[in-house]
């Protein structure tokens, strides 16, 4: 029961986050405030650990793969296709639930916590479409952020596995261009939207819907991350259904 | 002028408010006191309509919040400032930027415009050399007068402050209570401070109710309060021993 009641206060707030606009010439200043804290402060961490995965991904095909039947451009090909169809938007969607989401929780928790969410309230403006809707806006950039963990994903696979000597540079550039199929890039964003929408709503509503003082906005924080993950997750398998089955 | 009647809310089975009807007066400070638990804060949230109420009115002039359309809902918010028990400053902007905030919201003033009334209004609450600091890196008078600011910034008709001394120290808290008094009278707003604080009583209290799980059980001013035979009052009062000793000092002077 306390699930569904849950699940119902997640689409009431939708409805709220939607409604009631803040002035114009604020949101442009909150939206261009969340791009700046949200996506260029993700860039550090997207480009470190989507680098060296790569590389870990291309060594591993390698390591894994040592059959003179099978062809020395698989690395290249088994790269390509771990970053762009599941490692970049789906698991690095799920290591931002833990970096982003917990920051929007925690942010939103504490300004419960503090009053100032009430004080939004007396003023007369509407905490939601103040606090969410710029969020949701600037996530829209979060597909140029997976691009970004794409590109270099396989950058690092190619890194890896040429400057390792576990394949040739022309061997895993013949991967890469193996069997390339373009829809999976469209997969791949519509995905990544899908899950952007996830990242700025489902923390916003743990830390809007918060209860207690500062202990419970650590909590707040973890539940976050738990419901993000798991619905990224579910979406994930839903989407990957309906578009490559 | 504020009017409340007959007002109830409930928490589940919990009734918080059992019926209280009042006024709060325009050019005074109106002071909501009791015990903790007798409904203050459910009170006065529903005051700022934080909380629907099940049953009863509040009248903000001569309509009820009940029959406001959300636009004139809208309208009433914009024209009430409130002093939260902690501030409720925005941590991430700066004192000057808090206090301009409801003039960046519900105005068209340019920017020098709003800082020059920023400015008026942090001299006002006798605040300066703060302009550029973060809440974080002042003391809580401090963010008392920037909260007291901010309220006011945007000439409010209403003025509300939830434990507006909590925290302080005495001296700080007098300065405070005199200060919403001063304001109150010069800008000829309805103020209305939700306190337990004897001192704010004594200093401010023009007029005063007497919450007792939820009921009204007595108003009146600080010169009647000491006099008054209403036992719950009397006790309420009298809780502290320095009230306890002046009231026995007074007893022998007599």
């Amino acid at each position: 029961m306390k699930y569904l009641a849950d699940i119902g206060s997640y689409f009431i707030m939708l409805k709220q986050v939607f409604s009631r606009p803040t002035k114009g010439s604020v949101l442009r200043e909150l939206i261009l405030k969340e791009i700046d804290e949200l996506v260029i402060d993700s860039l550090g961490i997207v480009i470190f650990i989507s680098f060296f995965v790569g590389g870990v991904v291309a060594i591993q095909t390698a390591l894994n793969i040592s059959n003179p039947l099978i062809p020395d451009y698989l690395v290249g090909f088994a790269t390509r296709q771990s970053i762009i169809l599941e490692f970049a938007p789906t698991f690095m969607s799920i290591i931002m639930a833990g970096k982003m989401g917990s920051f929007i929780t925690s942010s939103i928790g504490s300004m419960r916590v503090t009053e100032q969410i009430d004080a939004l309230e007396v003023m007369g403006i509407n905490p939601l479409n103040y606090l969410v809707f710029p969020k949701i806006i600037a996530l829209l950039l979060y597909p140029f952020v997976i691009a970004i963990s794409m590109f270099l994903g396989i950058l690092g696979g190619w890194v890896a596995g040429v400057y390792g000597g576990f394949s040739t540079s022309d061997a895993f550039i013949r991967g890469l261009q193996e069997d390339f199929i373009s829809f999976h890039i469209v997969y791949a964003f519509i995905k990544t939207f899908a899950f952007a929408f996830i990242l700025a709503t489902v923390p916003s509503w743990q830390g809007f819907f918060m209860k207690g003082g500062a202990l419970e906005v650590g909590k707040a924080s973890t539940n976050s991350f738990v419901w993000t993950s798991v619905l990224i997750i579910l979406t994930n398998y839903i989407i990957t259904s309906l578009l490559l089955s | 002028m504020i009017r409340v009647e007959n007002l109830h809310k409930s928490f589940g089975d919990e009734e918080i408010l059992k019926g209280i009807t009042t006024t709060f007066e325009k050019g005074k400070t109106n002071l909501i006191i009791g015990q903790s638990g007798s409904g203050k804060t459910v009170f006065l949230k529903c005051l700022l309509g934080l909380f629907d109420a099940e049953k009863g009115e509040i009248y903000y002039g001569e309509k009820a919040i009940n029959d406001m359309d959300d636009d004139e809902k809208k309208e009433l918010r914009e024209h009430m400032g409130m002093v939260f028990q902690g501030g409720a400053l925005f941590d991430s902007m700066t004192v000057e930027e808090n206090v301009m905030f409801p003039l960046r919201m519900f105005t068209k003033k340019k920017k020098d415009e709003m800082l020059h009334r920023v400015n008026e209004v942090l001299d006002r609450v006798n605040l300066v050399n703060a302009n550029k600091k973060y809440p974080s890196e002042i003391s809580g008078g401090m963010q008392k007068r920037v909260a007291i600011a901010r309220a006011i910034v945007n000439y409010p008709r209403f003025l509300f402050c939830d434990e507006p001394n909590s925290g302080l120290d005495p001296k700080t808290a007098i300065l405070i209570d005199n200060l919403i008094q001063e304001i109150t009278r010069e800008y000829d707003i309805t103020t209305v401070v939700n306190t337990h604080d004897m001192n704010s009583v004594m200093e401010i209290g023009e007029k005063i109710i007497f919450l007792q799980k939820g009921t009204l059980a007595w108003q009146g001013d600080n010169s009647q309060i000491f006099k008054t035979d209403n036992k719950d009052v009397t006790d309420f009062v009298y809780s502290s021993d320095l009230f306890k000793k002046i009231r026995d000092i007074q007893n022998l002077e007599d």
